[in-house]
């Protein structure tokens, strides 16, 4: 055998025994706050831009006027804003349900929390239904016995809120005892089918609705309630909009 | 900000009375090696800091700064990795608008090295996640789901080793139960198993298997839940596994001024960091190798 052959092979046992194991010897944790203390990288920021100033302009072009500044909390159980929204839920959710079910929408109920903004006096744009609606929840409509609308209408006595409504009217007293509920003009019969729309988030327990567990059938629309705003605002020209007599309280 | 560092645990003060055995090793010049771990968590999608009137995040995060943080940390030890603990879309138009497409990019322009897949990444159906996969030059790990039967079948791996100066460091991820959280519409055939079980196979696999010198789990199962004990989570995952080094977590939005420590099954040292959500902080780690065996054997010392 080659005697340097057996040298190299010496050195690299050797070398291998030497062969460093390493060891976890120290742990070092931190948070870094975000601030505006760092400056921007500009490769970033470039990169950004223009997808930035399209999501804007976008964002931004005016779809409708509002005459006023609306909140949630002009009205006691009924709103301009609550009504605007509860309206226009039903509304555009109908011929997607229609088309697919020959049936018509007869209620739409959304809840008072879910109202994130207001709408201010002067240009409507997509970034103001972003704001009153910046979860992605969907139109989803329950097929619903009448016996269980009935309790959809405790539930607004319970609440005793503006949770915004659209196509049923109640009449309480100053208690809060029901004087008078009316879907489509009409008292509720116990037996009868409704289609109620509403989103899934609310559909699913959100908010205590617990009268949607005994639907009969639902209907996802696969339409996000932040849609139908933007496409409601790309309907009408100005937005005028009133609390009526929906859901009061007689003297 | 003000942050009092003290030595956490240190094995009864490994690092001060482990000064006398100071390597009787006959060749061992003090060889150091440093891994850098950066982490974020459930971004959802912003991309741009807050503005100066937002109510409560004020000025803070914002993806261009993020990078030029990450970049100065890179430069001071380029054993850097970035890993991002899923939940990286919706929140802002930017997702609605690109479906999710500007998030990929610019974390593929951060140079992030993995990522694992929160409830929030199904938003827009496992359709919807798998059309921006292209735009990912990073990797995605899960383990405890199971795509076989869905579009995303072989694009998310279950671990992922990187080897860093010489050090093997094995990353796996775990996503929190979808079933009630997403809908089935969206998620489709991911199968969701359990990530307690998972995790013990993986850490067993990733140490003995693939001798990782660092075990990294990327989690989206949520910090801690007082009132479920019985869900899993961060802290959960911590004490019912071994050889786990580091968990991140998200999901839960957990801001951690520090990270927790926990003692794992076999009552070694475990940290478990969240950095809140928005891409508010970066989290940071740093791991110190050496080749003292003495000071090794007393465990390794914490500083948070």
């Amino acid at each position: 055998m080659n005697i340097r052959l057996i040298l190299l092979a010496v050195v690299l046992l050797s070398l291998n025994s030497c062969k460093q194991e390493m060891y976890l010897t120290k742990i070092k944790g931190e948070r870094i706050e975000i601030n505006d203390s760092i400056e921007g990288l500009k490769s970033i920021e470039d990169f950004v831009k223009p997808f930035r100033d399209h999501v804007n302009k976008n964002l931004d072009s005016t779809l409708a006027y509002a005459m006023a500044t609306y909140t949630k909390n002009d009205g006691e159980l009924n709103t301009a804003i609550g009504n605007f929204m509860a309206d226009a839920v039903r509304e555009l959710s109908n011929p997607i349900f229609n088309s697919r079910t020959g049936k018509n929408i007869d209620i739409s109920i959304l809840n008072h929390g879910g109202i994130r903004s207001i709408i201010s006096q002067g240009n409507v744009t997509a970034r103001t239904a972003y704001q009153i609606m910046p979860f992605e929840n969907t139109a989803v409509v329950a097929e619903l016995k009448g016996v269980y609308v009935k309790e959809l209408v405790q539930y607004l006595l319970n609440g005793k809120r503006a949770h915004p409504i659209s196509g049923l009217s109640i009449k309480t007293d100053q208690d809060f005892n029901l004087i008078e509920a009316k879907v489509g003009g009409h008292p509720i019969d116990d037996e009868k089918i409704y289609n109620v729309v509403t989103h899934d988030y609310l559909f699913n327990g959100g908010g205590n609705m617990n009268f949607f567990k005994q639907s009969e059938n639902k209907h996802i629309l696969d339409y996000k309630i932040r849609n139908i705003l933007i496409d409601y605002f790309t309907k009408v020209d100005t937005l005028n909009l009133k609390a009526d007599n929906r859901f009061i309280k007689i003297k | 900000m003000k942050r009092r560092d003290f030595i956490q645990q240190t094995a009864a003060g490994a690092t001060l009375i482990g000064l006398g055995g100071l390597s009787l090793q006959s060749f061992s010049p003090i060889n150091q090696k440093q891994i850098t771990i950066l982490h974020t968590n459930d971004v959802h999608s912003h991309i741009d800091p807050f503005g100066p009137d937002d109510g409560r995040n004020a000025n803070k995060g914002g993806v261009a700064r993020r990078a030029n943080l990450v970049e100065s940390i890179r430069k001071e030890n380029p054993n850097t990795l970035l890993l991002d603990a899923g939940d990286i879309f919706q929140g802002t138009p930017y997702f609605n608008y690109y479906g999710g497409e500007l998030e990929f990019k610019l974390m593929s322009m951060l140079k992030y090295d993995a990522a694992t897949i929160g409830n929030h990444d199904f938003d827009n159906g496992i359709d919807g996640l798998y059309a921006q996969i292209p735009h990912a030059k990073f990797e995605f790990v899960s383990a405890n789901y199971d795509f076989k039967n869905t579009v995303m079948d072989t694009h998310v791996k279950p671990y992922k080793i990187f080897n860093r100066d010489g050090i093997k460091i094995g990353i796996f991820g775990l996503g929190i139960e979808l079933d009630g959280l997403v809908l089935k519409q969206l998620y489709k055939e991911t199968q969701y198993i359990d990530p307690i079980e998972i995790a013990q196979d993986m850490s067993r696999i990733l140490k003995e298997e693939e001798q990782c010198d660092l075990i990294i789990c990327l989690s989206h199962l949520g910090y801690n839940y007082r009132n479920e004990p019985e869900k899993a989570s961060d802290l959960k995952l911590a004490r019912e596994t071994k050889d786990i080094d580091l968990i991140i977590g998200g999901h839960t939005h957990t801001f951690l001024p520090k990270p927790t420590i926990e003692k794992n099954v076999v009552g070694k040292n475990v940290l478990v960091n969240q950095v809140g959500c928005y891409g508010l902080y970066l989290g940071r780690v740093d791991f110190y190798f050496d080749n003292d065996k003495n000071k090794a054997a007393k465990g390794a010392s914490i500083i948070v």
